[in-house]
């Protein structure tokens, strides 16, 4: 069993991951990623980390140093936020495609412009679709266990895809809290060692990143589709095993109060703790209120939201990211695709909240509840709202 | 559940306190957040940190609105910033001051429970530095009656060191000095 | 040549094969091709340096020639020749 203590999150994560024994970092600091980097980096100068941290000019080269280091059969690791991730967007289904299982924290943070430092989620929405693993943490304890289960997950035969884990920014990286930390011990009984699908080596030389022209461009997006559904075989399975190794489970959709439940919200992240709280003070009002939590942003969990979701009259999907001029938040446009084809659906609102840091308290929670249950004729499922805008 | 809102200008180790706090609560066995505000912040401005601790696990990760306790580290903001806003009926506030708990009461235009310790003078004399961010603590302590000034001496060890003995000194004068008007 | 299936496809489409690409005759895009004339030829070996395609390759006896399966016609060999002992002339 692992030790019961306090840490900053992002401090945290570094510890988690230098228990992955990583071969090498490379990180460039950003706002509120930069603690994992200083930590990281900290622990290799004293020497209780063996392994290579890459100072880099950009996260340009970040991704692109972690790419050459996991095409070498590194263990490789990196972590950003908001700027720096759009930064590396173009790396990104570069990784992917060359199926190279590099790991991630992205310390979610609101995407310019204007400047802001805070959290949301405009960073990770942008790269829904480059061919990445993304799951999301609610709190300190998952930032951790996730991290450790994402080198697993990447590196298991069967996916060889790159991993990012979700953190929000401030709520979660800059949080002192309680963890339990696994031991050296369960980390290296759980975590076996990289074994590459191919590595860059001049005795033995292959090429990765090769050309590909239109006779098998198509060919080549289907077989990576077909990875990334079907990792979820894997992180099943290696939820399953963290479970039985520290009793801690994990699910693509998680779900609190929501079998009876007639009016449901849907969170991503840190959201969901506070959401809970509002749960039950609906419940202890006699509001059959529940909950559903998206832990597994991609591959994206169908058959598990179907079922979480489909008995309730009402559901309120909370968005976190914009999409100007689209059809509403992207979690929202996704659940709704989800669901187009089934006859028995809930009428879904959309709240957009929580923008560049704008807290959300218990109390906006239990509004938006109020708000759905008041609008009797559903007038306004299948709308969008920014929730807590001053009109 | 225990929230309490710190006061203090960027440099004078509120966040610093707010960690120790929470490190030792959680090896204490119980639970606790500890935060910063969140956002930028440069050296003299006003900064405010945060402190959750409970018995049993902390869900709520909204800001601290209504806090229990509000603790001054520098006096001089009082008038600068509302350090009194939203706080609970029946909550208390500590103040590092010479001043007395009577004085601050009227200088804060406040009817509840007033704490004051001169906590700079103590840092000084003890430390010789004016910085009363752990001096504070055991202030805090003795106010809410958290835990006692024993649950600080691991952390406030491994982040200090050498220097650890006497902030748990001064931490300990803090907890014995305080003046309390009820 | 038989294109595979995307089942077929290696893992991150990684070519393990080294130098697979010299399967690959890029000669069949030539439109021109660079004659030597060695009685101008000093030797020099600067069509070798500048090739683009690496194909130009110097004999025993000194003087250089093209690999026609992967000389592209491009001229750049010619237009370099300073002593002018390349000549392009039209294939076929």
């Amino acid at each position: 069993m692992g030790k019961r203590v306090g840490l900053e999150v992002t401090v945290a994560v570094a510890e988690a991951v230098a228990l992955c024994r990583i071969d090498m970092a490379g990180v460039y600091p950003i706002t509120p990623q930069s603690h994992i980097a200083e930590h990281l980096s900290t622990l290799v100068a004293d020497g209780k980390l063996d392994a290579e941290f890459m100072t880099v000019e950009s996260e340009h080269s970040a991704m692109s140093a972690v790419i050459g280091a996991s095409g070498a059969g590194a263990r490789s690791y990196t972590a950003t936020s908001s700027q720096g991730l759009m930064l590396m967007h173009e790396l990104l289904p570069i990784a992917s495609a060359m199926r190279l299982p590099i790991t991630m924290a992205i310390a979610n943070r609101a995407v310019s412009g204007p400047l802001n430092i805070l959290n949301d989620h405009s960073d990770i929405m942008p790269q829904r679709d480059a061919g990445w693993i993304v799951v999301f943490a609610e709190n300190g304890q998952e930032a951790i266990d996730l991290s450790i289960q994402a080198f697993k997950i990447a590196e298991h035969k069967d996916v060889m895809l790159p991993v990012s884990v979700n953190i929000d920014g401030f709520q979660l990286t800059h949080m002192v809290e309680p963890v339990e930390m696994p031991t050296q011990e369960d980390v290296d009984q759980f975590l076996p060692p990289f074994v590459p699908h191919a590595t860059l080596h001049p005795a033995r030389p292959v090429t990765m990143g090769a050309f590909a022209m239109s006779d098998y461009f198509t060919e080549i997006m289907k077989a990576k589709d077909e990875a990334v559904k079907n990792s979820k075989k894997v992180i099943l399975a290696v939820w399953d095993e963290w479970a039985k190794m520290f009793d801690r489970s994990y699910k693509p959709v998680e779900t609190y109060k929501a079998d009876d439940a007639d009016f449901l919200i849907l969170t991503m992240g840190s959201m969901g703790e506070t959401a809970q709280l509002a749960i039950d003070e609906l419940r202890v009002k006699g509001v059959k209120a529940g909950l559903v939590k998206l832990r597994l942003w991609r591959p994206f969990p169908f058959a598990e939201i179907k079922a979480a979701i489909k008995n309730a009259k009402k559901l309120i999907v909370t968005d976190r990211a914009v999409s100007f001029g689209g059809p509403g938040g992207p979690v929202f446009s996704e659940i709704k695709s989800a669901l187009y084809a089934e006859t028995r659906r809930p009428a879904i609102y959309n709240y957009i909240y929580g923008l560049g840091g704008r807290d959300v308290t218990v109390h906006d929670f239990v509004g938006m509840f109020e708000k759905i249950i008041a609008d009797t004729g559903n007038v306004a499922a299948d709308t969008y709202e920014f929730w807590g805008v001053r009109e | 559940m225990i929230e309490v809102r710190w006061h203090g200008r960027g440099g004078q180790g509120a966040v610093t306190s707010v960690e120790l706090l929470a490190v030792s609560a959680i090896a204490a066995g119980k639970y606790a957040q500890g935060f910063p505000s969140f956002g930028p912040e440069r050296r003299g401005a006003p900064v405010a940190a945060f402190t959750r601790i409970d018995d049993k696990k902390i869900n709520v990760r909204s800001g601290i609105y209504e806090p229990d306790i509000v603790l001054v580290l520098d006096s001089s903001l009082i008038g600068l910033v509302n350090v009194v806003d939203g706080l609970k009926p029946g909550g208390k506030i500590i103040v590092n001051t010479h001043k007395t708990p009577e004085e601050i009461r009227k200088d804060l235009n406040f009817n509840g429970s007033v704490a004051t310790v001169d906590g700079t003078g103590i840092a000084r004399q003890e430390m010789g530095v004016p910085i009363a961010n752990t001096t504070m603590i055991g202030a805090l302590l003795k106010v809410t009656g958290i835990m006692g000034l024993e649950a600080m001496k691991e952390s406030v060890e491994h982040r200090f060191g050498r220097l650890a003995q006497k902030n748990l000194n001064a931490m300990k004068r803090a907890y014995d000095e305080i003046k309390i008007i009820n | 040549m038989t294109l595979k299936s995307w089942k077929e496809l290696p893992i991150g489409c990684v070519v393990s094969e080294p130098g697979s690409a010299s399967e690959y005759h890029t000669g069949s895009w030539r439109s021109q091709r660079p004659i030597w004339h060695d009685a101008k030829c000093i030797k020099c070996g600067i069509c070798y340096v500048f090739c683009p395609e690496g194909c130009v390759q110097q004999g025993e006896d000194g003087f250089f020639k093209a690999n026609m399966d992967y000389c592209k016609g491009c001229g750049i060999c010619a237009h370099e020749c300073w002593p002018c002992a390349i000549k392009m002339v039209e294939e076929g």
